[in-house]
């Protein structure tokens, strides 16, 4: 298949998540919205149901859920719950709610009220000590939770047997994501900010095997192309999530690629994989284990800068001049963490902007401006 | 509010003026301080005799004395968002070294007087004074004030010796929660919100010292699950791991012991006192109980924080003999109120409920707060019960459990800006308390340090809504009564 008609697909598929949501049902099959962050998605492919990544939308206005929140909660929550009472989440089969973040306990909570006689929620509470064995023992025994939720929905038992093959499909749909993220740097010509958006936003949307094949067809396709002889800028993302395309036509009409990104959305969730032998639950546990860098998660090195540097060294290392912040509205954790981002940036010498967005956002005149200059001091 | 003070509420103020007075006393002596959010298990620190402060009990102490707004600006020019957690904006300000500080006149030596501050002069009489020049009322130049501005002491700490550097380090206000000590190390427990987790790690990396962690994972249950408790305990034993690196010393089993023994006196002698609310009329203004919670919260593992609790129990008691009561004004209404009082406005707070007759006679931090246990496993499971860490079940449950016992005629909920775990659900919760207590609620919209977030305009209303509903509720019972 040629790149441009991959693109298009992608494309179609981040644009019209319902589309795809009707189209799983109408082939008898089941499927789990997963709310962020970190839920292991391996345990609904396991148990051979579709997980479908709920990020807020892009396209909604907040009305139903001004019913169970006050204002000063992010879009991306709000908006997950506004989509589950207005209908657009009635085909799915549960949905998956991770308590992560001061927003998401009580919208756990809401949204396990909200959906009481429609939905079965799955909660779960990541530890913060991920890493010693009773971190790891918490972490399995959260997964077996979810697991056994799951298995109710499902119908089936999920084994050993299919949730290692679970994980070896994650791991190369993964590996496929993080290729496509340096290719796409490589050949930012034809992949434009917008066009890798709708990639990896796309991933969250279909089955896992069908969009590691079609990603590893796309990346076959870009290596084989000359690497872009790149005039404009080139910028590091960084945030939890920006993936609207009227924002980023922004970086396509003012020749700035994306080098590579720190969105949890995008690469924070393909950075980690899980092993492929041994007992799969603890492969999981030990995943989560493996975050590392993250606003989210406890880091037990606190005295350190780590996660600042992280970035900073990423910028570098991407050939990128510069960092651009999207900070959502609202979001107290990645809000928390700026001052020491901020902190190694400037001691690395990596100019920065922060740009505060929120996915009710339609006008994007400021953020223009704003990126526009920023490009123009690179 | 009252003028006259019981000696259990003395009591209870010079347990918490020790623990500033000891921590300070101890840093002189070079000895280590710690800074701890509310809800660590303090036994673990008691048991190595450590000296604690609690940065959610400064940064109300600090909104209380009006320095709320500058110190959270100040933590908005260090970068972090107006946002976050307005405790945790100007703890984050406090451990960057940033101080409200009386404004200097460098030449003269003296503190530069707002003009705008202070209150009306009045005369014998006890009329204002009107300037005739303005035509304006004259200040009473006794109780003004100067200007309050924010100082660094580092920048402090780096001047030479000398005259500047006495009189800015003298310039700092003097109240004991701005003069609290700087960390050695730091105890987090994320129990009642995960702000906490990389608010300490802020802390600890501005002032690059040890944090010891206690992860308490949200709960979609009542029951706390054994797997909790055993992730949990485990996590203890590593934290008297790190604490006897910290000090050098071993885990003294006796003291802890005695630390929890304490703690749950405490615990039981706060609930006894939150038990006087049942009372009709109320013995005190449950506001009363916002400030003794300062004491639970930094003292609680101490024999003097629970002996003192026994005082006011005390005092209470006679106020029922006596028919007396700490509530300035004759109580018409009771009501539940909700979340943490805005502290830079608690005469805002007050005024309306006092020109209705509203005594607040529930706060959610009596059940939230009281928290007993027999062993270790117990302890864990008691500190997983916070305010924002449990369920919503859990939460209506504590909540109506106390609208009942304490017979409250409806809800005053704070939308607190600062506190996003508990405002989270308070909506559906209004839906429950209506619903299955048939009590009328309003909510507005607030902060608990910021005045910035609150709009007095709207509470007005908002009380006054509720009072016009409760008193209707009234007239029907009566109705029904006859
Ligand atoms: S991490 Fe931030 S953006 Fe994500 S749900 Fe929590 S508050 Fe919202
Ligand atoms: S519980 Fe709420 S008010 Fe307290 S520190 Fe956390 S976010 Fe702030």
């Amino acid at each position: 298949m040629s790149t441009e008609i991959l693109l298009n697909e992608f494309k179609e598929i981040s644009e019209h998540p319902y589309k795809v949501l009707s189209q799983y049902k109408q082939e008898g099959k089941k499927v789990i919205g997963v709310l962020p962050y970190f839920a292991p998605v391996e345990l609904v492919v396991a148990a051979g149901m579709v997980p479908m990544g709920i990020w807020g939308s892009n396209k909604k206005t907040i009305a139903l859920a001004k019913e169970y929140c006050a204002t000063f909660y992010c879009t991306i929550a709000q908006l997950a719950l506004e989509m589950l009472l207005d209908g657009t989440m009635d085909q799915l089969d549960g949905i998956i709610t991770p308590t992560i973040c001061d927003t998401l306990r009580p919208m756990s909570q809401n949204i396990r009220v909200a959906m009481s006689e429609k939905l079965p929620c799955i909660f779960l509470a990541h530890p913060q000590y991920r890493k010693p064995a009773f971190g790891l023992q918490f972490t399995v025994d959260q997964y077996t939770h979810v697991k056994k939720e799951l298995e109710k929905i499902s119908g089936t038992a999920i084994t050993d047997e299919a949730l290692r093959e679970a994980i070896k499909v994650m791991n190369r749909s993964r590996a496929a994501r993080r290729a496509f993220v340096k290719l796409a740097s490589d050949h930012c010509d034809v992949i434009t900010a917008v066009k890798r958006s709708a990639v990896l936003r796309a991933a969250w949307f279909m089955e896992p095997v069908v969009f590691a094949e079609k990603l590893e067809a796309l990346n076959a396709e870009l290596a084989q192309l000359p690497v872009a002889d790149w005039k404009g800028k080139k910028i590091v993302t960084s945030g939890i999530i920006c993936d609207n395309p009227k924002l980023l036509q922004i970086f396509d009409d003012n020749q700035i690629a994306i080098a590579a990104d720190d969105v949890a959305q995008e690469s924070r969730s393909f950075r980690v994989d899980a092993s492929e032998e041994g007992d799969p639950m603890m492969a999981l546990a030990q995943q989560f284990a493996d975050q590392d860098y993250e606003i989210l998660l406890y880091d037990e090195h606190s005295s350190q800068n780590r996660r600042g540097e992280f970035v900073a060294n990423l910028v570098k290392k991407s050939g990128a001049q510069g960092l651009v912040l999207f900070m959502q509205q609202f979001c107290d954790p990645e809000e928390m963490e700026y001052p020491y981002l901020k902190k190694a940036l400037d001691e690395a010498g990596v100019p920065h902007i922060k740009l505060g967005v929120d996915q009710q956002m339609r006008d994007f005149g400021q953020a223009n401006t704003a990126i526009q200059a920023f490009a123009e001091v690179l | 509010m009252a003028k006259t003070v019981s000696p259990g509420v003395l009591a209870l103020r010079k347990v918490v003026e020790d623990v500033y007075a000891d921590a300070r006393t101890a840093k002189a002596e070079g000895k280590l301080v710690g800074w701890s959010s509310s809800k660590f298990p303090c036994e673990l620190a008691e048991a190595f005799d450590l000296n604690v402060m609690y940065p959610e009990n400064q940064a109300a102490g600090i909104a209380a004395n009006r320095d709320g707004e500058i110190m959270c600006k100040a933590a908005e020019d260090l970068g972090f968002d107006n946002d976050i957690c307005g405790y945790a904006r100007i703890s984050l300000a406090y451990a960057a070294g940033k101080r409200a500080s009386r404004k200097l006149d460098l030449e003269t030596g003296e503190y530069v007087i707002d003009p705008t501050s202070g209150k009306p002069l009045k005369d014998e009489n006890g009329n204002v004074v009107i300037d005739p020049e303005t035509g304006k009322p004259k200040k009473d130049p006794k109780t003004m004030q100067p200007y309050t501005v924010i100082d660094d002491i580092h920048e402090i700490e780096a001047l030479p010796e000398g005259r500047e550097k006495e009189l800015r380090k003298a310039a700092i206000k003097p109240y004991r929660q701005m003069q609290m000590p700087q960390p050695d190390f730091v105890l987090c427990c994320n129990n009642i919100c995960n702000c906490m987790t990389k608010w300490y790690e802020n802390i600890a990396r501005m002032c690059n010292i040890p944090l010891i962690m206690i992860d308490i994972p949200y709960n979609n249950t009542v029951e706390v699950a054994d797997t909790n408790v055993a992730y949990i305990r485990s996590q203890f034993d590593a934290a008297i791991k790190q604490l006897e690196e910290l000090t050098g010393k071993k885990f003294d089993e006796k003291k802890f012991e005695h630390a929890c023994a304490n703690a749950n006196r405490t615990a039981q002698n706060w609930l006894k006192v939150c038990d006087y609310l049942q009372y009709k009329p109320a013995p005190m203004s449950g506001f009363d109980l916002f400030n003794h919670m300062a004491d639970v919260v930094t003292a609680r593992g101490k024999t003097e924080a629970a002996d003192a609790f026994e005082l006011l129990e005390q005092d209470l008691e006679e106020n029922i003999k006596n028919g007396t009561s700490t509530l300035p004004f004759p109580e018409q209404y009771r009501v539940m109120f909700e979340g943490i009082p805005c502290w830079p406005k608690l005469p805002n707070l007050f005024k309306p409920l006092k020109e209705n007759g509203v005594n607040v006679t529930a706060v959610v931090y009596a059940p939230a707060f009281g928290f007993v246990y027999n062993n270790m496993d117990e302890m864990v499971r008691a500190y997983c019960k916070a305010p924002n860490s449990v369920c919503i079940e859990q939460g209506v449950d504590w909540r109506e459990g106390i609208c009942k016992a304490n017979k409250v005629d409806g809800v005053l909920v704070h939308y607190n800006r600062s506190c996003k775990p508990w405002s989270g659900y308070m909506a559906e919760m209004q839906r429950r308390f209506t619903a299955d207590l048939g009590i009328p609620c309003a909510g507005f919209d607030g902060d608990q340090a910021d005045p910035r977030n609150f709009n007095e305009a709207q509470y007005m209303t908002r009380v006054q809504g509720l009072v016009e509903a409760m008193e209707a509720n009234k007239t029907l019972k009566e109705g029904e009564d006859k």
